[in-house]
């Protein structure tokens, strides 16, 4: 079994090597077919071992290689194959492949074609090395590589000013999150001694109780400060207010990474981080309180300015950083099999939206602008129908699989008891008005009412990317390896819900998630109420698929939704009468949202003009003048000065020196006559 | 053993017709590090200062007089206080052998004092703040091999007599004053850090930055210290152990990340004749596999996990938690503003449209210059991925130091004076 383990995440890396640095002698052809082999062979792999996980219950934790061992720390790679790292693969590999099988027709004509697929597939493995962790070391290396990935290909177009920007960004953005990740792993090690998973939960029990000097002698709780600096980590990647600045601008990349990467994969896995991490957050009531309001604040506020964006894609990047919220919120609420659930049936949505997206964007030869869109359901069905059942299920329509997750996130926030859950469950709520207002705002502009576009082609990126559909044609639907996906995509979005019934009420995380119960003990009380209540209640009054779609019929969730998707078609198809009153009457608001709460320009001004002064005052101030200036160049100066007044004396006159004798022997004389 | 790793860097560099200097440069550095009686050490380590100044004095740009004088006297300076010190240690001892004067014992007053010229002249060599502005100057004039030796080999002299001379000989006044060798450490990674970030020239941003990551060196052999209160845990002994390989592992991986860096740098200048970032934009259109090795090494300069430039930071940042987690704070700044000028060199020197008619005239690197970075990239990622075997072989080195390194020299010879 070990070896199939390993071929997993080796077989992608295999096909990004052979892309990458023998891309030109394999050939485009060559370097789609190797790398769609290797994902191939390891979502086949992931389905047989998890049926083996799964099925029959054979997890797996153990070492492939020690990469260090210093004193008695052992710094080790290894994999560990539960029910949750099980599932994370089949998602990845499931969507990687889905992304690479797209990326053929979306990519056809760029010139850095092998370049792409070498880094989606080193992506994938990247992916794969971070949730088939044991240990922090390799969650670490994985939490990097993604990152890394990311950048190279958020900056895939090289030559776009604005991609490069994104890329930059994006990178330093996570770096601060990473930052407070980085000293979360250190503290662990501290405590704990370990950086092995099942070693660090159980050592974590120990010193539950314990507390941190930090400033003189005020003790700050462990678990505590552990956990809110993992979350930073997970902040970073997840994109959660107020790091999130990263993800909209990543749309700069092509969109078939902006699916695997940016919405499906890379940015859940701070989500399954902390879920994975369960044991050491529920010690820590503080933590669960602050990854509520921080996921709620997201789930809704970035939400809302997804109704004002006009970009396709940014309508979705924006959406996705609500759902992130979402699921922010349910481990908070320690709901963590909802929002691994949710994060799995977003995957699956997402992805569909964002190549469904991709297939618009190239139907449209690169417009992006959704006002310059329109009617494009009679040129396309097949994306007219997927784009459908996935904004369905991202705004949570009953029998759609977002509603399943989504539903439950709502009612475990709904049942919990900490004290920022009213917080949370406010705007979570408010949150499923705003979903299904904008996506289908999105979804009415695109493919209904008048067609807005001129029918030449818009070429205004310029990034190589010629459009080849000709000048002057009708829109019309996109190849068969774009459209497979999308429908490949579609088919678990609508039933990945109906995993509901195994997945979150049955206890198939029970082992991944509360890992070791015994760590439980300080809060045990608390966390089983919560998940009693939260997860559990739903259970008890659970009847089967049907009852929790009746139930959900007649839940505030689902009135907000059907609100919001009636009030975006009144708007956007009959009468934009309102959207006009209302943009007049709160025109501080559209600018407020437009200008994304000016979190970006707070960022470029004092962060970045911040340290770039900073540094050039150190540079200027304590290089230049301090340093090199006064002690370095002064001490020659000075040197210089003194010998210059010593160069006076030596005059070379013969009754200069004369002089000095005399002068010399009386002042000695004196000296000794009179002392 | 260190001496064998650091010194078959040595090798892979001579890549220029001023062969001579730098085989002498070899030798001596070889000879430095191998040296086990003190006297031959200074020697050797003044010696090492000769043909660097050649190097750069005759090969060097258009400031070299002033870069080559501010080099030597800079050096030469703190080395003068290292000869008193090594003077005053015979008379005491009557030995230069570097093992009897690990067991010699020194008084407290003594021990400060000693401490003080040897942090004066290694500080300076390393380069620490607020002594390290000869560098950028002797860098920026130096030519590429000069740039590499001075920064993969020279500045690893300054660690690595730290480790021999001043944590051993006077562990007191070491564990006294380590406040303040962590302090200026400290104070290398993010001072440094900002100051590189406004750096117009290349190689002063790359100078810059190696001085921020000599600070983690510094850091990591002085962090132990603070550890060393609670000497009988041994998940102490574990962190200090931790801090010491992580500090040589980062002298090792500083080696190749900067030699690499100027490297590229002397790739650049050989083509476009300036080192100014402006004068670039877009040199990946042209130079694709020569930005490829580029964005690995700036990648391993931000210590991404994987390459070298990680196992070095990340265990000096496990291990700085237990001395305090304020330093770990610090310390882990430089995740952030190591990536800020790193990846701003990047993206503006390799990215972007192609900006003017001579980066569209460059041509991609020969067979050569491909073979000189990939054996580094190797090196780079191998260590990354692999670090077990530098960190078995240096394991013995390193436990020995320890027990010289903690054990209070006021304990020997004085009776009843025990810390």
């Amino acid at each position: 079994m070990e070896a199939i383990y390993l071929a997993i995440p080796l077989a992608p890396l295999f096909g990004a090597i052979a892309a990458g640095l023998f891309g030109k002698k394999i050939g485009r052809a060559g370097a789609h077919w190797v790398t769609i082999l290797g994902v191939a062979v390891a979502f086949l792999l992931s389905v047989y071992v998890a049926y083996d996980v799964m099925g029959n219950g054979n997890t797996y934790n153990g070492t492939v290689y020690t990469w260090a061992m210093i004193a008695d720390i052992r710094f080790e790679v290894g994999f560990m194959l539960d029910n949750l790292s099980t599932m994370m693969l089949l998602v990845v590999t499931f969507v990687s492949l889905m992304v690479h099988i797209y990326t053929v027709g979306y990519m056809a004509e760029d010139p850095g074609y092998q370049r792409f697929f070498s880094y989606i597939s080193l992506f994938t493995f990247s992916m794969l090395m971070l949730v088939m962790s044991n240990n922090f070391l390799q969650l670490f290396f994985g939490w990097e590589a993604v990152g890394l990935v990311s950048y190279l290909l958020i900056g895939f177009w090289f030559k776009k000013e604005t991609a490069i920007f994104a890329n930059m960004k994006a990178f330093l953005v996570n770096r601060v999150g990473d930052f407070g990740f980085l000293l979360g792993i250190a503290a662990i090690l501290m405590y704990c001694g370990t950086l092995d998973y099942v070693q660090t939960f159980s050592n974590m029990n120990g010193i539950s109780g314990g507390g941190m000097p930090i400033i003189s002698d005020i003790e700050w709780h462990v678990p505590t400060v552990i956990a809110i600096l993992l979350f930073i980590g997970a902040m970073g990647k997840s994109a959660q207010v107020p790091l999130h600045v990263w993800l909209p601008d990543s749309m700069e990349g092509p969109t078939p990474i902006s699916a695997l990467i940016h919405a499906a994969t890379m940015v859940t896995a701070g989500i399954f981080m902390v879920a994975r991490m369960s044991p050491i957050f529920e010690l820590s009531e503080t933590a669960l309180n602050f990854i509520l309001i921080i996921g709620a604040t997201t789930a809704f506020f970035m939400g809302l300015i997804g109704i004002v964006q006009n970009d396709i894609k940014r309508v979705v990047a924006y959406s996705t950083l609500s759902q992130l919220g979402y699921m922010t919120v349910a481990l908070g609420a320690s709901a963590y099999s909802a929002g691994v659930f949710h994060l799995m049936t977003h995957a699956f949505f997402k992805a569909l939206l964002f190549l469904a997206a991709g297939s618009v964007i190239m139907a449209m030869h690169h417009e992006q602008d959704i006002r310059k869109m329109g009617g494009l359901k009679k040129y396309m069905p097949i994306t007219y129908w997927t784009s459908l059942i996935g904004s369905l299920a991202l705004i949570g329509f009953p029998g759609f699989s977002g509603f399943f997750s989504k539903d439950l996130i709502i009612e475990a926030v709904h049942e919990s008891h900490l004290w920022a859950s009213g917080y949370a469950y406010t705007l979570v709520l408010l949150g499923v008005f705003v979903t299904a207002f904008y996506s289908f705002r999105m979804f009415f502009l695109v493919f209904h009412g008048k067609e807005r576009f001129d029918s030449h082609g818009h070429d205004d990126d310029g990034h190589g990317h010629d459009a080849h559909h000709g000048h002057g044609g009708k829109p019309h639907e996109s190849p068969w390896v774009v459209t497979v996906p999308l429908m490949m995509l579609a088919i678990p979005s609508v039933l990945a819900g109906y995993l509901l019934d195994p997945m979150v009420v049955g206890d198939f995380f029970n082992k991944a998630i509360f890992v070791n119960d015994a760590a439980h003990n300080v809060e045990r009380s608390f966390g089983t109420v919560l998940l009693h209540t939260g997860i559990e209640e739903i259970s008890a009054g659970y009847h089967g698929v049907v009852g929790f779609i009746l139930h959900g019929l007649m839940a505030p969730p689902f009135w907000l939704a059907m609100s919001g998707l009636g009030l975006a078609w009144y708007i956007y198809l009959k009468d934009d009468a309102l959207a006009r009153w209302a943009y007049d009457k709160f025109r501080w608001l559209h600018t407020l949202l437009d200008q994304k709460y000016y979190v970006d320009d707070f960022n470029q001004r004092v962060f970045a003009k911040g340290s770039i002064g900073i540094g050039n005052a150190l540079w200027s101030v304590g290089e230049r003048l301090m340093i090199d200036g006064f002690i370095v160049n002064g001490t020659a100066k000075a040197v210089g000065w003194f010998s210059g007044l010593a160069r006076q004396v030596q005059t070379g006159y013969l009754y200069h020196y004369a002089f000095s004798m005399v002068a010399g022997i009386l002042l000695m004389l004196t000296w000794f006559l009179f002392f | 053993m260190i001496v064998v790793i650091a010194g078959w860097e040595v090798i892979t560099y001579r890549v220029s017709q001023y062969m001579a200097a730098f085989l002498i440069m070899g030798g001596i550095v070889n000879g430095v590090f191998a040296a086990l009686d003190a006297m031959l050490f200074y020697i050797l380590f003044e010696a090492m200062l000769i043909p660097l100044f050649l190097i750069i004095g005759i090969w060097g740009g258009a400031r070299r007089v002033y870069a080559t004088i501010k080099f030597f006297l800079y050096t030469f300076f703190g080395s003068v206080f290292l000869l008193i010190s090594l003077i005053y240690l015979y008379q005491l001892g009557g030995s230069f052998a570097v093992a009897d004067l690990h067991k010699l014992p020194i008084e407290k007053t003594p021990q400060i004092l000693i401490f003080l010229s040897f942090l004066l002249a290694f500080g300076v060599k390393v380069p620490m703040w607020p002594v390290h502005t000869w560098l950028p100057d002797a860098h920026v004039e130096a030519p590429t091999g000069g740039s590499v030796v001075l920064a993969a080999i020279t500045l690893k002299v300054g660690g690595y007599a730290f480790l021999r001379f001043a944590l051993p000989i006077v562990p007191d006044a070491a564990a006294q004053l380590d406040w303040l060798v962590i302090l200026m450490s400290l104070t290398a990674v993010v001072y440094i850090g900002f100051v590189a970030l406004v750096q117009q020239d290349m190689k002063k941003l790359v100078a810059y930055s190696s001085i921020a990551h000599m600070g983690f060196v510094t850091l990591a052999f002085f962090m132990v210290y603070s550890m060393a209160t609670a000497l009988k845990d041994p998940a102490a002994m574990g962190s200090a152990v931790l801090a010491l390989q992580g500090g040589m592992v980062q002298m090792v991986s500083h080696g190749f990340i900067s030699g690499a860096m100027f490297l590229c740098i002397g790739v650049l200048y050989d083509r476009m004749h300036t080192r100014d970032i402006n004068a670039y934009g877009g040199v990946a259109n042209r130079m694709p596999t020569f930005a490829a090795l580029y964005v690995l090494f700036a990648m391993a300069n931000t210590g991404l996990p994987g390459t070298s430039g990680f196992v070095g930071e990340f265990m000096v940042i496990l291990a700085s938690f237990r001395a305090s987690p304020w330093i770990a704070f610090t310390a882990a700044t430089t995740l952030i503003v190591g990536a800020a000028y790193t990846l701003w060199l990047v993206k503006r020197v390799l990215f972007g449209d192609v900006k003017n008619a001579e980066v569209a005239e460059l041509h991609d690197i020969g067979r050569r210059e491909f073979w000189m970075l990939s054996i580094l990239a190797a090196a780079v990622l191998l260590l990354g991925l692999w670090p077990q075997p530098l960190t078995d072989v240096m394991e013995v080195s390193i436990e020995n130091l320890l027990a010289h390194a903690l054990q209070s020299k006021l304990c020997i010879g004085f009776a009843g004076g025990c810390l």
